[in-house]
C-alpha cells in the first residue's frame, strides 16, 4: 500500500476554513479534530470539576445543608458521567489518538476522516443535552451506574436524557475505536512493522478492541433500561419480574473495561513521554506490548468484582478475585519498565516529566488498593464506601488526568510551535500533586471507618477528615489557574519552540511544528527505532 | 560494587522495617465487634504491609532516579542505550505473579474462615416460602440451619429505613437487638430499590435486593451500640438511611425480647 494524496480530499481541505475558525468547523483534518476533542473535553472537565467542588462543599459539614438532597444526587451523577464520558475517554482516546496515531503510522490522516469528524461532533450536543437535563425536570439522579430499580423510579425525563446522551457518547467512542483499529492496521507506511510502532499505537489498538467489544453491551443494556422506564417493560424491574442483578452484570461488562479504556491510552502516552525526557530507550518494548494485550484480555473477564455484595455465588466471587488480582501482573510489568526507563538516563526535570512521575506514584498506590479490593473478604467491608471512591480517583485522576497534563506539556510545542512556561508548569504540578493527595488519601480512612459513598450527610465524627479532603479539593481547583494562565500566555507570547524542542525521535517530531495539513512536506519518514536514544546516529536504523 | 550492594540491602531493609512498623502500629480500622472482624483485620494487616513495601519501594525508586540521573547543566547527549533485560523482565513477572497468587490463596482461606464458601442448600424449606431462590451473603449457613435458628430475623429495607421482624416474637422493631456471642441469621428483602446492610464494626456488608432475598449471618462478640448503614445509593435520603444494632448480654436481650413479644394470633 502506498500513501498518495487523494486529489479529491485535497480539494475538500482547501474548502475548509483557515485559522482558528477551523476548530469550529466539520474539519476532516485529524489534527484539528484532535484539538477539538481536547478543548471540548477540557471545557467539560471544568464543568465536572465545578460539580466536584459542589460535592466537597456539601461534605465539609456533616449535615445536608448546601443543596437539596435530590440535587446532590444529580450533581454526583453528572460529575461521574461528565468526567468519564466527556473528559477522560474523549481526551485520552479521541484527542491524543487523533493527533498522534496518523503521525505514528506514517499516514496523512485517519482511515475514515468523515467518520472521525462525526465521532467528534456527537460529543458537544450530547454533553450539552446532559447538562441541560438539569433544567428540565432535574438531571438523572441514580449515579453514573444507573442501577435499576432506582433509575426506573426517579424522575424519568432526566434519566432518559442521560441514557440518550450516554448512547450517543458510546456511539462516538465506537466510531473512534473502529477508526483507530483501521488506521493502525491498514494505514501504516510501507516498511513500517507492527513491532516498530510507538507504544501509544499498541495502547490504542488494545483500547479500541475493548471499546468495540464492550461498548455495544452497554448500549444494549441502556436501551433495555429505557424500555423499562418509558414502556413499562420488565427486563430489570423486579415489580414486573425483572432481575436487577442482570443489569449489574451487563453494565459492568462494559464499565470495567471502561477503566482500561481510560488508563491504557495513558499507559501509552507515558511510554512516549518518559524516553524523550530521560534520553533513554523505552525499557522492555516487547513485554510492554504483551502486557497491554494481557490487560485487554484479563480486563474483559473481571467485571463481577464490582458485585461482590450483590449476592453472587461463592465460585463466581472466587474466580473474579483471582482474575482481577492477576491484572496487577501485566500492570506491574509496565511500571517496573518505566522505572527502568528512568534508570541511568539523563533526566530533564520539567513539567511533563514531573506529571509522569506523579502518575507513577499515584497509580502504584491506586493499583495496590485495587489488588486489595479484588479480594472478596476485603471488598465486602469497603464496597460502596469512600475507600472505593479514593481508589478509583487514584486511578483515573492520579493516573490518567496526571498523564493528560503531562501530555499537554509535552505536545504543546508540537501543536502551537510555542513552549509552555516551565515555572508555571512546575507550580501547577506541585499544587495538583499536593491537592490531589490531600483530597483523596484521607478518604481511604473514611471508607474503612464507616462512611459510605454518595451520601450528602454523614456521622459527625468524620467531619475533620472530610474537611481535610475538601481543602485538597480546593487546592485542585486552584491548580487549574496557573495552568490556564500558562496556556493563554504561551499561545500568544510563548517562546518559539522550533520544530523539535525535545530532540525526540518519534515521527510526529520529524516535521515542522505546527505540522502542515498533509503532516509532512514530502514522504512520511520511516522510523524503525522510535526510542533509539543513546545510540550514535549511524547505529540507528 | 560491594558498597553499592550494601546500600541496596540497607535500603531494602529500611523499606521492610518501616512497612512492618507502620503495618503493626497504625490502626486504620474501627472496633472489632464480630467474629469476622479479627479475621478481616488479619487480612488487612498483611495486605497493608505488602502494599506499603511495594509503594514505598517504588516511590523511593522514582525519586532516587529523578535525583541521581537528573541532567546536569554541563551534560549533553543521551543516557545509556539500554533497551531491556530479559532476566529482569522474567523476575518482575514471576515475583508479582507469586505474590498475587499467594494473596489470592490466603484471602480464599480468610473467606472460608468467615464462612463465605459454604454452598447454600436450596432443597430445604425456607422460613416463609419454598420456591424462592435465595442468594447468600458472607458467613452463611444452610437454609435448614436458618429455619431452626432461634435468632432468625427478617430484615425489610425500604426508602429510607430498615425494619427488623422477629418472627419468633411476632413483633417488628426499628432497632436491631441481638445477644452477644450468638449466631444471628438474617433474611433480607427490599420493598423498593436496592439497599445494603453494612455494620463497619462487624466488617460485613450485603446488598438487599428487591425480588431477590439475601441471607446474612454474623456473630457479634462485643456488647455495644453500632451503626447499621445503607451502602447502596437508594434515593435522596440515602445518607440518612441508618439504624442501630444493639449487642447486649443475653439476659438484657431476653428482657427486651419478652417486653416486645406479642402472643401469636394463630395459636
Amino acid at each position: 500500500m502506498t500513501i498518495s494524496i487523494d486529489p479529491q480530499k485535497t480539494n475538500n481541505e482547501s474548502l475548509q476554513p483557515k485559522g482558528w475558525l477551523r476548530y469550529f468547523s466539520f474539519s476532516l483534518d485529524h489534527k484539528v479534530i484532535g484539538i477539538q476533542y481536547l478543548v471540548c473535553g477540557f471545557l467539560f472537565y471544568l464543568i465536572g470539576g465545578s460539580l466536584a467542588s459542589a460535592i466537597r462543599i456539601e461534605l465539609a459539614s456533616p449535615m445536608s445543608d448546601f443543596m437539596p438532597r435530590d440535587v446532590y444526587n444529580q450533581v454526583l451523577t453528572l460529575h461521574g458521567t461528565i468526567m468519564i464520558f466527556l473528559w477522560i475517554v474523549p481526551v485520552v482516546n479521541g484527542a491524543f489518538g487523533n493527533y498522534l496515531i496518523p503521525f505514528y503510522v506514517g499516514a496523512r490522516d485517519m482511515a475514515f476522516p468523515r467518520l472521525n469528524a462525526v465521532a467528534f461532533w456527537l460529543i458537544p450536543p450530547s454533553g450539552l443535552m446532559l447538562v441541560a437535563s438539569y433544567f428540565v425536570e432535574g438531571a438523572a439522579q441514580a449515579g453514573w451506574t444507573a442501577y435499576p430499580p432506582l433509575s426506573i423510579t426517579t424522575p424519568q425525563s432526566g434519566q432518559i436524557i442521560w441514557i440518550l446522551s450516554v448512547l450517543l457518547l458510546g456511539g462516538s467512542s465506537i466510531f473512534g475505536g473502529i477508526n483507530f483499529i483501521a488506521t493502525i492496521i491498514k494505514l501504516r507506511r510501507p516498511g513500517l512493522k507492527l513491532m516498530q510502532l510507538p507504544m501509544y499505537c499498541w495502547a490504542m489498538l488494545g483500547t479500541s478492541l475493548l471499546v468495540v467489544l464492550s461498548t455495544p453491551v452497554l448500549a444494549g443494556t441502556l436501551i433495555l433500561l429505557s424500555f423499562d422506564i418509558i414502556a413499562n417493560t420488565g427486563f430489570f424491574n423486579p415489580v414486573l419480574g425483572g432481575n436487577v442483578v442482570v443489569y449489574q452484570h451487563l453494565f459492568w461488562f462494559y464499565s470495567h473495561p471502561a477503566v482500561y479504556i481510560m488508563v491504557l491510552p495513558a499507559f501509552g502516552l507515558v511510554s512516549e513521554i518518559l524516553p524523550v525526557h530521560a534520553r533513554k530507550p523505552l525499557f522492555g518494548y516487547t513485554t510492554m506490548v504483551f502486557s497491554i494485550m494481557g490487560i485487554v484480555v484479563l480486563g474483559l473477564v473481571v467485571w463481577a468484582h464490582h458485585m461482590f455484595t450483590s449476592g453472587t455465588p461463592p465460585w463466581m466471587r472466587l474466580f473474579f478475585t483471582i482474575a482481577t488480582a492477576f491484572i496487577a501482573v501485566p500492570t506491574g510489568i509496565k511500571f517496573f519498565n518505566w522505572v527502568a526507563t528512568l534508570w541511568g538516563g539523563k533526566i530533564s526535570i520539567n513539567s511533563a516529566m514531573l506529571f509522569s512521575c506523579g502518575f507513577i506514584i499515584n497509580f502504584v498506590f491506586g493499583g495496590i488498593t485495587g489488588v486489595a479490593l479484588a479480594q472478596v473478604p476485603f471488598d465486602i467491608h469497603v464496597h460502596d464506601t469512600y475507600f472505593v471512591v479514593a481508589h478509583f480517583h487514584y486511578i483515573v485522576y492520579g493516573g490518567t488526568v496526571f498523564i493528560i497534563f503531562s501530555s499537554i506539556y509535552h505536545w504543546f510545542p508540537k501543536v502551537t510551535g510555542k513552549m509552555l512556561n516551565e515555572k508555571l508548569g512546575i507550580l501547577h504540578f506541585i499544587i495538583t500533586f499536593i491537592g490531589f493527595n490531600l483530597c483523596f488519601a484521607p478518604q481511604h480512612w473514611l471508607g474503612l471507618n464507616g462512611m459510605p459513598r454518595r451520601v450528602a450527610e454523614y456521622d459527625p465524627q468524620f467531619q475533620f477528615v472530610n474537611q481535610i479532603s475538601s481543602l485538597g479539593a480546593l487546592l485542585m481547583a486552584i491548580s487549574t489557574i496557573p495552568f490556564l494562565i500558562n496556556v493563554f500566555l504561551s499561545v500568544r507570547n510563548g517562546k518559539d519552540s522550533g520544530d523539535n524542542p525535545w530532540n525526540a525521535l518519534t515521527p510526529e517530531w520529524l516535521t515542522s511544528s505546527p505540522p502542515p495539513v498533509e503532516n509532512w512536506e514530502g514522504e512520511a519518514p520511516l522510523v524503525e527505532e522510535p526510542y533509539g536514544y543513546g545510540k550514535e546516529i549511524s547505529e540507528r536504523k | 560494587m560491594l558498597n553499592k550492594n550494601i546500600y541496596l540491602i540497607l535500603i531494602i531493609s529500611f523499606v521492610f522495617a518501616i512497612s512492618f512498623w507502620i503495618g503493626f502500629n497504625v490502626n486504620l480500622l474501627p472496633a472489632e465487634a464480630s467474629i469476622n472482624a479479627p479475621i478481616y483485620d488479619e487480612l488487612f494487616k498483611i495486605l497493608f504491609i505488602i502494599g506499603l513495601i511495594i509503594f514505598i519501594g517504588m516511590t523511593i525508586a522514582v525519586i532516587y532516579s529523578l535525583f541521581k540521573f537528573r541532567k546536569r547543566n554541563d551534560q549533553i547527549g543521551d543516557g545509556i542505550a539500554l533497551e531491556g533485560n530479559l532476566s529482569l523482565e522474567i523476575v518482575w513477572t514471576i515475583i508479582p505473579s507469586i505474590i498475587v497468587l499467594l494473596i489470592g490463596l490466603y484471602s480464599y482461606n480468610i473467606y472460608d474462615r468467615m464462612g463465605g464458601m459454604k454452598e447454600l442448600n436450596h432443597s430445604h424449606e425456607m422460613m416463609s416460602s419454598n420456591s424462592e431462590k435465595i442468594w447468600a451473603g458472607i458467613s452463611q449457613t444452610s437454609d435448614n440451619e436458618i429455619a431452626i435458628n432461634n435468632l432468625s430475623i427478617e430484615v425489610s429495607a425500604m426508602q429510607f429505613a430498615f425494619l427488623f421482624n422477629y418472627p419468633k416474637g411476632n413483633f417488628i422493631s426499628g432497632e436491631l437487638h441481638v445477644p452477644v456471642d450468638q449466631k444471628v441469621s438474617m433474611k433480607m428483602e427490599s420493598k423498593d430499590v436496592i439497599h445494603a446492610f453494612w455494620v463497619p464494626e462487624f466488617r460485613i456488608k450485603q446488598d438487599i435486593i428487591p425480588g431477590q432475598p439475601t441471607i446474612l449471618n454474623f456473630t457479634p462478640t462485643k456488647v455495644g451500640k453500632y451503626p447499621i448503614i445503607c451502602a447502596e445509593l437508594c434515593g435522596p435520603y440515602h445518607g440518612g438511611m441508618r439504624a442501630s444494632i444493639i449487642v447486649e448480654e443475653e439476659s438484657d436481650y431476653n428482657e427486651w425480647f419478652n417486653k416486645n413479644k406479642k402472643p401469636e394470633v394463630n395459636l
